[in-house]
């Protein structure tokens, strides 16, 4: 008995759903226009959070140690640093490599390799690159080594500076500049979410409000409230399913081009020489299939199934 | 079968449908109900259905109280009563053929009584041929006649019909007018409105006249005085 109801409740949702033929289709639209606009928030977000890493891991601060340090000393302090909590990972650079990167860089320079070889001595000094887990942490790990002013064994300072200071105003905006971004792109997501959710709601109440003789006619024989209701939330489920294909395919489309767009405004070699923006969208959207098709397919779902359950409802007064 | 006991209805906006009207009905009885647009016929054949509400009195069917039936007894009382609207009433995106059948459908059949039935039913209304049509297809005689078919495919114990022939021409007004005596005479009781003198000569039986939510006159046999 419930088997026959739900297999003829679903046929007849079916059959309504291509019989309506221009209304399923306004339907489609509007909320494949809907899902489409969380399909952009969702790619948006994923835009800024990789372009935020990216800066996030341009930001550190170089520890300078003096000329005299002995590099047993440098690694003890490279050991204590990496004990932090907030210190994610610590480079040593020794004097020797810094002048090879030195020398590797400006070989063609002629004039700053003649200035080198007058000097005679390496004056490049050895230093410890420190990147934090958060850009808002720098402060804390520069007060902490000006607070322990590691010695050698003979008593003597071997820290000549922290550039902190220098690249303390980019690491304050960043700090402050993420969690903004990050706050806002939620209310944003929030905004959209009801936006979409009144304008499918309205325009499902009006395909349901055609139909209001129908449903109380459909009441008038006897028909129970779950039986006349059920193939208008069949049709919204069918709504919410293929405008989820759709916005799925407009979704990989749009990764496809978005990439190109990106590769051509950064210049395609700078972008390749330093990987740096490359397949942003496609790689985003290729990993994170499972997650993104079933948040599509299951907004999509909601949309038009419980908008559908709520529309009809107030026709089923009779 | 049917009893209204000093039933008013009163519109929000004040204006009187019916006036403390008591009448009963007895079982294959053929009742007609005449009186000028506005006397309140409808609103009579609206709260035997429970569409709407009696201000004050009560409605009876068999033992059942109309007005404080459950959403399922309500359900099944309607299963009971076939009606027949003036306009019709058929769903516009379903079939003759789907039309019926959703009937018998909302009443719990089984699959194989309704594939049987519906054609049947046709038959007897002499639609056979436009089973697979849609209601658009369809003169004004055939979808009434569609739509009678809907309201005895059940085998209802009564059938309601307000003003069915208001929108037809004297052709298919008595030729619908067979079919409900037909009925009639198969033992299923009918309440008829009209206020077509041609009709109520023709149906002969009980008449009652209603005049501004008033029963003005209750005749065994029919007389259309207004």
């Amino acid at each position: 008995m419930i088997f026959t109801a739900f297999k003829r409740i679903a046929r007849t949702g079916f059959i309504n759903f291509w019989r309506n033929g221009f209304l399923s289709f306004a339907a489609i639209v509007v909320i494949t226009l809907s899902l489409c606009a969380f399909g952009g928030l969702i790619f948006s977000s994923a835009f800024a959070r990789s372009l935020l890493t990216e800066v996030k891991n341009k930001v550190d601060i170089n520890v300078y140690f003096t000329l005299t340090a002995q590099e047993s000393d440098i690694l003890a302090v490279q050991k204590d640093i990496n004990s932090l909590p907030q210190v994610a990972s610590t480079t040593y650079i020794s004097s020797d490599q810094a002048l090879a990167a030195f020398k590797d860089r400006w070989q063609n320079n002629t004039l700053i390799m003649q200035g080198l070889d007058e000097i005679g001595t390496n004056p490049f000094p050895a230093s410890i690159n420190i990147k934090a887990k958060d850009p808002g942490q720098y402060g804390s790990i520069a007060t902490y080594l000006k607070n322990k002013n590691p010695v050698d064994s003979t008593g003597v300072a071997i820290v000549d500076k922290v550039n902190y200071v220098e690249n303390k105003l980019i690491i304050d905006r960043l700090s402050s500049i993420i969690p903004t971004v990050e706050k806002s792109g939620t209310t944003i997501a929030i905004i959209f979410a009801i936006v979409a959710i009144i304008v499918v709601f309205n325009t499902i109440r009006l395909i349901i409000y055609a139909a209001r003789d129908e449903i109380s006619v459909m009441k008038l024989v006897g028909a129970s409230n779950t039986y006349v209701r059920g193939p208008f939330v069949v049709s919204g489920i069918m709504y919410g399913l293929i405008s989820g294909v759709i916005t799925l395919i407009i979704m990989a489309a749009a990764a496809y081009w978005g990439d190109r767009i990106i590769l051509r405004l950064a210049g395609v070699d700078v972008a390749s020489n330093f990987q740096l923006m490359v397949n942003v969208f496609s790689s985003y959207f290729s990993k994170n299939f499972g997650q993104i098709f079933s948040l599509i397919m299951v907004a999509g779902v909601i949309l038009g199934g419980v908008s559908s359950y709520v529309a009809a409802r107030r026709y089923l007064r009779v | 079968m049917i009893y209204y006991d000093k039933v008013s209805k009163i519109y929000p906006d004040k204006s009187v449908a019916l006036d403390e009207i008591s009448f009963g009905v007895e079982p294959k009885e053929f009742v007609t109900i005449v009186g000028h647009s506005g006397a309140g016929k409808t609103t009579l054949m609206k709260l035997l259905i429970a569409e709407d509400k009696p201000t004050s009195g009560t409605i009876s069917f068999e033992s059942l109280n109309v007005n404080k039936l459950s959403k399922k007894q309500m359900n099944k009382l309607r299963r009971r009563v076939g009606m027949v609207f003036q306009d019709y009433r058929l769903i516009p995106n379903k079939t003759v053929y789907e039309n019926i059948a959703f009937a018998m459908e909302a009443s719990g059949r089984t699959d194989s009584q309704i594939a049987a039935d519906v054609p049947h039913v046709l038959d007897l209304v002499d639609l056979g041929h436009k089973i697979w049509s849609f209601p658009k297809e369809l003169s004004g005689g055939e979808s009434q006649r569609v739509a009678i078919a809907r309201a005895i495919v059940n085998q209802p114990d009564i059938i309601i019909a307000d003003e069915p022939t208001g929108n037809l021409d004297p052709t298919n007004t008595f030729e619908i007018i067979r079919i409900l005596k037909k009925i009639n005479e198969l033992g299923t009781t009918v309440l008829l409105t009209t206020h077509n003198k041609g009709v109520v000569d023709a149906v002969g039986g009980r008449v009652i006249t209603m005049e501004k939510g008033k029963i003005v006159r209750d005749d065994k046999t029919g007389k259309y005085i207004l």
